[in-house]
């Protein structure tokens, strides 16, 4: 039970923190950021993560990072830096998309916003906010196109979950029901005007994100306001150890982990967020070309067959013992209540079905290759 | 939390309760608390032999793995079968809930070992919260 505490140079924490503290979380040191992992008094990660399955979690997702392109040219600038297509954006709508490098692996996966007619709203990783801003700005000098780092102008504030929509809707003149999921609204949120709100998480429920200013005292408040108004449906506070096995049920990618500046586009199996058929942006040739030659390893969804928790780093083998790939993240699912992995595998063990094993403290556990996602939500009556 | 007088504690977060020359071996609520919700207990089995200071075992929560230290040497005499279906059982009374019973070695060797009072004034200092 070594406690190992890091300690960074530079921690940086939200204008919640105190508040976190307050309220007895647990924290911890990501990515650079003093966070919260836990909070005993919601009950731990078991209860946050089945909270937002079937009511609703309140979640400080402050240490993600924003950058703003605007001007004339900002669509064609946008269209150059990422790989989904935001031609296709209607103002107010999102999408899931990616910053790659030239050889077609990962600066970072982004959501896109597009705010206005020429205003878009790239919302990119913790861990890789200023790498993400200067590839960002470097690569978009051609455009007549304004680039901000806005990282650090918001509080964001995501209300996840089931009752995510009736929790809000208490606090915003903004008409939650006609925003339709990865889209985005403007309304008055806790009294403040212009807020923006997006229909958006990382948690594989239905669900909204809000961004206010960053000021303390306006981010107490508002936090404190969500948590009270959440409170007839249920909902807690919940910290990233809640996230990271909301998000992996899901089979959300998590930049380090699923993505990499060493995995490309094919590999991660994010296809269905590439558009090779959109204008020339970076990282087309080389994945181009990588579809030809075909996959060395792609990534699979794994469920423990024998007893034993996957982790993240552990080595994937054969039947027979030889190695064959690695866990990129591991954990036992709290809502589906198994053990299961995400793990690059060569094409030949990726079969639903497949019997692997995975290489626990030398002992080699059987698992089985499962479709994903782990988890998806009920599709919503509406 | 108060911690057992009658039992003995390793800086590692393990109790031992020492009955004649047999112990039974568990890990302490300051443990159960800094791991959160234990999913996962890896625990030898009987007639395996333990050293004092050496791993002996893990135990996992949602988000870390641990590993055990044995608090003493011996011979595992016993295992705490519950705790394979129901590991969460450490987490809502730790101090009271046995992992392993163990035939001692030699149990003049537990004379190293932390006092309640020592430990929970060695957790205080560690925990810092």
């Amino acid at each position: 039970m070594p406690a190992v505490e890091a300690t960074t140079p530079t921690i940086r924490k939200t204008a919640l923190n105190a508040v976190h503290r307050q309220m007895g979380a647990k924290m911890v040191a990501f990515n650079g950021w003093d966070m919260p992992v836990e909070y005993p008094a919601s009950g731990g990660i078991m209860a946050e993560h089945n909270a937002v399955r079937t009511g609703a979690g309140i979640f400080d997702v402050s240490h993600m990072g924003d950058i703003g392109l605007s001007g004339p040219e900002a669509l064609a600038a946008v269209q150059h830096i990422s790989m989904n297509d935001a031609s296709r954006l209607a103002v107010g709508q999102a999408q899931y998309s990616a910053l790659l490098y030239p050889q077609g692996t990962f600066v970072d996966d982004v959501i896109v916003h597009r705010l206005g007619e020429a205003e878009y709203l790239l919302v990119i990783n913790a861990g890789t906010r200023e790498k993400d801003f200067n590839w960002v700005r470097d690569h978009t000098r051609q455009f007549n196109c304004k680039v901000e780092h806005l990282s650090d102008e918001f509080t964001q504030i995501a209300i996840q979950g089931p009752k995510g929509v009736q929790i809000l809707q208490k606090l915003t003149d903004a008409d939650l029901a006609g925003v339709k999921f990865y889209w985005v609204t403007r309304g008055t949120v806790c009294g403040l005007n212009n807020i923006l709100i997006a229909r958006t998480g990382y948690t594989g429920e239905d669900g909204f994100e809000i961004y206010i200013p960053a000021d303390q005292r306006i981010s107490v408040g508002v936090w404190n306001e969500v948590l009270a108004a959440g409170k007839e449906f249920g909902a807690i506070a919940c910290g990233l150890g809640a996230r990271n096995t909301l998000r992996l049920e899901a089979k959300l990618p998590l930049y380090g982990h699923e993505i990499s500046d060493t995995i490309n586009v094919w590999e991660a199996g994010l296809d269905r967020f590439i558009k090779m058929e959109k204008p020339d942006f970076i990282g087309r040739a080389a994945l181009e070309k990588a579809k030809g030659d075909g996959l060395n390893k792609t990534l699979v969804g794994l469920e423990m067959v024998e007893r034993g928790i996957a982790r993240d780093g552990y080595k994937v083998l054969d039947p027979g013992g030889t190695e064959i790939g690695y866990v990129t993240s591991g954990s036992p699912a709290p809502f589906l209540k198994k053990n299961i992995a995400l793990a690059y595998v060569p094409p030949s063990s990726a079969g639903l079905g497949t019997e692997v094993k995975v290489e626990i403290r030398g002992q080699a556990v059987v698992a089985q290759v499962v479709p994903t996602p782990f988890y998806k939500r009920p599709k919503a009556k509406s | 939390m108060p911690y057992p007088t009658d039992l003995k504690y390793t800086k590692e977060h393990e109790w031992i309760k020492v009955d004649g020359s047999s112990a039974t071996v568990g890990i302490t609520d300051y443990a159960q608390d800094s791991l959160g919700d234990i999913v996962f207990v890896d625990l030898p089995k009987p007639g395996s032999e333990i050293t004092a200071g050496k791993t002996f075992g893990t135990v996992e929560s949602v988000k870390a793995v641990s590993d055990l230290y044995a608090p003493a040497t011996g011979t595992v005499t016993e295992v705490n079968g519950d705790l394979a279906t129901a590991p969460e059982k450490i987490n809502k009374d730790a101090n009271h809930t046995w992992m392993l019973k163990v035939a001692l070695k030699n149990p003049a060797e537990l004379g190293g070992l932390l006092s309640a009072a020592d430990y929970e004034k060695f957790v205080s200092e560690e925990g810092g919260h």
